[in-house]
């Protein structure tokens, strides 16, 4: 029993980091909270869903910043997708990135958006390895046949 | 045998004059009757010829005297008596028809001598005729010439373009030798030589302007004929030839303002150019009249070009300034633009980091005070407390006003229970009016609505500062306030003679009075109440606290109301009532369309959600699939669509609601809303319209109920929230407010 204390133990500081380091906030405790019985894996059906989103909206920044002449109204748009999405699982800090990706696009400036880009991905990989990681101490609580303590 | 009684002879009948006497004879009578047959033959030809009857008079003589010599011929030898009868019938004949013809000739002949006067008149007349003919032509020529040149001068605008064609122009068409321009320089004391036909670059000779031929060419507007040798006229080096004649005219320089309505130019200008014209030098032309008026003319017509040009100047310079004015402006207006913005952001920020920090004073102080203190530090907290509190209120108070000056304060208009609002206010002042023991009154009319439509924070603000200020400046008695519904003769006030109000069915105008028993206030000082920082010295004693700016406040949210406030007061010591009237919005009556019962009465949905039907719009999956859990989460049946198209296929009346996300890209939300309204024609069936959206400003607010939405929900959106969306759009149709 001890280890699934630690264990939990071990959950919850880890995500109590998360929100102190801001990246999540309380929109991802909102979905913590719809997630029940008849809907048990709803928080990693909505956060893999956002991590294949993500990648498809970062290839194609990618491909349309390479351009000789970009289309900044494209870049646009990407960057409004990735913005609803990453505020609507609750990460923080790629929504905060794409606020500015976003001033820059109004301007029209490509460097600005190249550095965004980077800065994006930089931060989406980071919260993708939180959240991983997150959900394999979920795993091994669960396996170890403890609960999953609710914030 | 009778013998003729011809006299015998002297002589002997010398043959050879008889026969030179039978020719000539022969001849004589030959000739005579020819003459009246050539003159019947050309008379008969000639139309005109008014003396026949003389001319058959002339003829009978004639052809009489031929048959006299006629018959003279047989009397040259013996001839009988028949021959003398014949011959003396003839000769009376003759006689009698020559005394007739010459007897007639007396009166002819003058007839026919005066024919040939009338005929030399009449040629003197056709010469008469010709020379003056002759002349017109040759005023013709010069008028076309005028013309020409007139056109040739006045075909442009440019100053110097018009000197220059003029002196060409005059030079060809009048075949000079050199055309000058002489004009007045700045000074006025000389004229200086600008232009010449001949020479290119006239180097600046200058004449005195007091010249006496020069005043004899200035003081009429005729052309004048000058003396060649006159220094004007010295333009070319004497030559050896005689120099031609030379004429001078003036040339008007009119300025703007000479053009007066009721005054010519020649009365009122002052400046004039010399033109000076010379005529070939070694020709023997001279000066004619109808030249010298050509010259005139065109002077005249130059004067008129240069003023024309002069006004183009003019006005060219005036667009010029205008549009340096008008950069001028634009650059001031942005400056104060920007000016205005930056004031702005200042404000924004200050407000924010000037109010937290205040909160946190006030709150903390409060809490303080909950706790066990010694009674001096209970004062001090007090203190504190008091001072911060005060700070706070200036400081809203000031950022108020700045929003109040620049117009960017829009009052919340809501509808507000009327009746509560007084009640508060009295529950407000009640404590403190207590504490100094005075008494308040409050009286509502009747007719007084008991909902009403506006801004309630800034009607309770007013309302406050105003009671406030009664009870302020009371020592003793009381307050009294009423509150009434105005009526249209109490209106118009003779104290508020800018305050129109304007009556319709939806609004009413709410008058508020407020009676104290307090200082007063002396009338010079009752303007100066309302500007804002001004107090009056006798305020300023007994006012421990406020800035000032209370009133000028009240004025202005009142002036946003469509009201009028003002202060009466009989003087020092006896008391002060202020009076107020403000537009507020009917209840019921407004053009918001009251919301209807869409759901059956009978069932209550408020906590029981499970099987109802929506439908959720929205392009971003995550975004989707949230939403999705949210309201599964709450049991609802859930249908996702990603455009409007797919929404409106799949929307049908079993659905109850439609949650659209409002910031996908591309897809007029509005529209869809519009679409969903038409697809459903009676209301019943219609699902309630719901948007998702970023930020509840006031457009996108107003936007989304224009297009018939039902309600707008602020992202992100809680499970707590949603669940009260949800009861509180079933139950009422409609969301109030912006979650």
């Amino acid at each position: 029993m001890d280890g699934v204390i630690l264990l939990q133990k071990q959950l919850v500081d880890y995500s109590t980091s998360l929100y102190k380091e801001g990246f999540l906030d309380d929109q991802f405790k909102q979905l913590q909270q719809l997630q029940d019985e008849s809907n048990p894996d709803f928080v990693v059906e909505v956060v893999y869903l956002f991590f294949e989103d993500s990648e498809r909206l970062l290839n194609e920044l990618s491909k349309t910043l390479s351009q000789q002449i970009v289309d900044f109204k494209k870049v646009d748009a990407h960057v409004h997708q990735l913005k609803g999405s990453s505020s609507s699982i609750g990460a923080q800090r790629v929504q905060k990135v794409c606020i500015a990706f976003r001033n820059y696009c109004e301007e029209q400036n490509t460097e600005g958006c190249l550095r965004c880009l980077q800065l994006v991905k930089h931060e989406y990989s980071l919260v993708k390895n939180k959240l991983e990681t997150m959900f394999k101490l979920e795993k091994q609580v669960l396996g170890a046949g403890g609960s999953i303590p609710m914030h | 045998m009778e013998s003729c009684n011809c006299i015998e002879p002297q002589w002997p009948a010398d043959e050879l004059l008889m026969r030179y006497q039978y020719i000539s004879d022969f001849f004589i009578a030959l000739a005579y009757f020819s003459i009246p047959l050539e003159l019947i033959y050309f008379v008969k030809k000639s139309a005109v010829f008014p003396y026949r009857w003389v001319l058959v008079q002339f003829g009978a003589f004639i052809v009489l005297c031929g048959a006299t010599h006629l018959i003279n011929l047989w009397t040259f030898t013996m001839h009988s008596r028949t021959v003398a009868i014949v011959m003396t019938a003839a000769k009376v004949l003759t006689a009698a028809v020559s005394c007739a013809t010459a007897l007639m000739l007396v009166h002819i002949i003058p007839d026919l001598l005066s024919v040939k006067t009338r005929e030399l008149f009449l040629k003197n007349k056709a010469a008469e005729l010709d020379r003056e003919m002759g002349l017109i032509r040759t005023q013709e020529e010069t008028g076309r010439h005028v013309r020409m040149l007139t056109h040739e001068i006045r075909s442009t605008l440019d100053r110097h373009t018009i000197l220059k064609t003029t002196l060409v122009e005059l030079g060809r068409t009048l075949a000079l030798e050199e055309c000058a321009l002489w004009m007045p320089t700045r000074s006025g004391v000389e004229l200086q030589l600008s232009y010449t036909l001949r020479h290119q670059n006239p180097v600046g000779f200058t004449v005195p302007i007091q010249l006496p031929v020069i005043n004899q060419v200035f003081s009429t507007n005729r052309a004048v004929k000058i003396s060649p040798n006159s220094p004007v006229a010295k333009l070319r080096p004497s030559g050896k030839y005689m120099q031609g004649e030379v004429v001078a005219v003036r040339v008007p320089l009119l300025h703007l303002s000479n053009f007066q309505i009721n005054d010519w130019p020649e009365l009122s200008t002052k400046r004039y150019a010399l033109m000076v014209l010379m005529l070939p030098s070694d020709s023997a032309r001279q000066w004619h009249v109808h030249e010298l008026e050509l010259v005139e003319v065109v002077a005249d017509q130059v004067a008129v070009a240069l003023s024309h040009a002069a006004i183009l100047e003019e006005s060219m310079r005036a667009r010029d300034l205008l549009m340096e004015q008008n950069v001028a402006l634009d650059l001031a207006r942005r400056e104060a633009e920007t000016a205005v913005c930056a004031r702005n952001d200042f404000l924004a920020v200050m407000n924010h980091e000037m109010r937290t920090p205040m909160h946190a004073i006030i709150a903390l102080s409060s809490l303080l005070q909950e706790t066990e203190l010694t009674p001096e530090q209970r004062l001090m907290v007090e203190t504190i407390l008091k001072s911060s509190n005060l700070l706070a209120t200036l400081i809203n108070d000031v950022l108020d006003l700045s929003r109040l000056e620049d117009g960017s304060l829009q009052l919340d208009i809501e509808p507000f229970d009327l009746h509560g609002l007084f009640k508060e206010v009295l529950n407000l002042i009640k404590p403190i009016a207590s504490v100094k023991k005075l008494f308040v009154t409050l009286s509502m009319s009747s007719d007084l609505p008991e909902y009403a439509i506006g801004d309630e924070k800034r009607l309770m603000q007013i309302m406050l500062n105003v009671v406030g200020n009664a009870v302020k400046f009371s020592r003793e008695g009381g307050i009294s306030i009423s509150a009434s519904v105005a009526k249209s003769d109490s209106l118009r006030d003779p104290r508020a003679p800018d305050f129109f109000p304007v009556f319709s069915d939806n609004h009413f105008y709410l008058r508020v009075q407020v009676k104290d028993t307090g200082s007063g206030i002396s009338p010079q000082d009752i303007p100066k109440l309302f500007t804002k920082f001004a107090q009056s010295q006798s305020l300023a004693a007994k006012n421990s606290g406020g800035s000032g700016l209370g009133l000028a406040i009240c004025k202005r949210f009142v002036n946003l109301m469509d009201g009028y406030i003002w202060l009466e007061s009989e003087g020092l010591g006896k008391g002060c009532t202020a009076i107020f009237m403000v537009k507020l919005g009917l209840r019921g009556r407004s053009n918001e369309a009251a919301p209807i019962h869409v759901q059956s009465p009978c069932k209550s949905w408020t906590n029981n959600f499970t099987g109802l039907k929506v439908i959720v719009m929205d392009d971003n999956g995550v975004s989707r699939m949230v939403t999705k859990g949210l309201l599964v989460h709450l049991g609802c049946d859930v249908a996702t669509v990603s455009s409007g198209d797919e929404c409106l296929k799949v929307v049908n009346n079993e659905h109850k609601v439609v949650f659209m996300d409002v910031s996908i890209p591309g897809i007029d939300i509005y529209a869809v809303a519009v679409r969903i309204h038409e697809k459903f024609a009676r209301r019943r069936d219609r699902p309630l319209i719901v948007a998702l959206t970023g930020n509840t400003d006031r457009v996108t607010k107003e936007s989304c109920m224009r297009v018939g939405m039902d309600g707008v929900i602020l992202k992100p959106v809680s499970v707590d929230k949603m669940r009260s969306v949800l009861s509180e759009l079933l139950d009422h149709g409609v969301l109030l407010e912006a979650q």
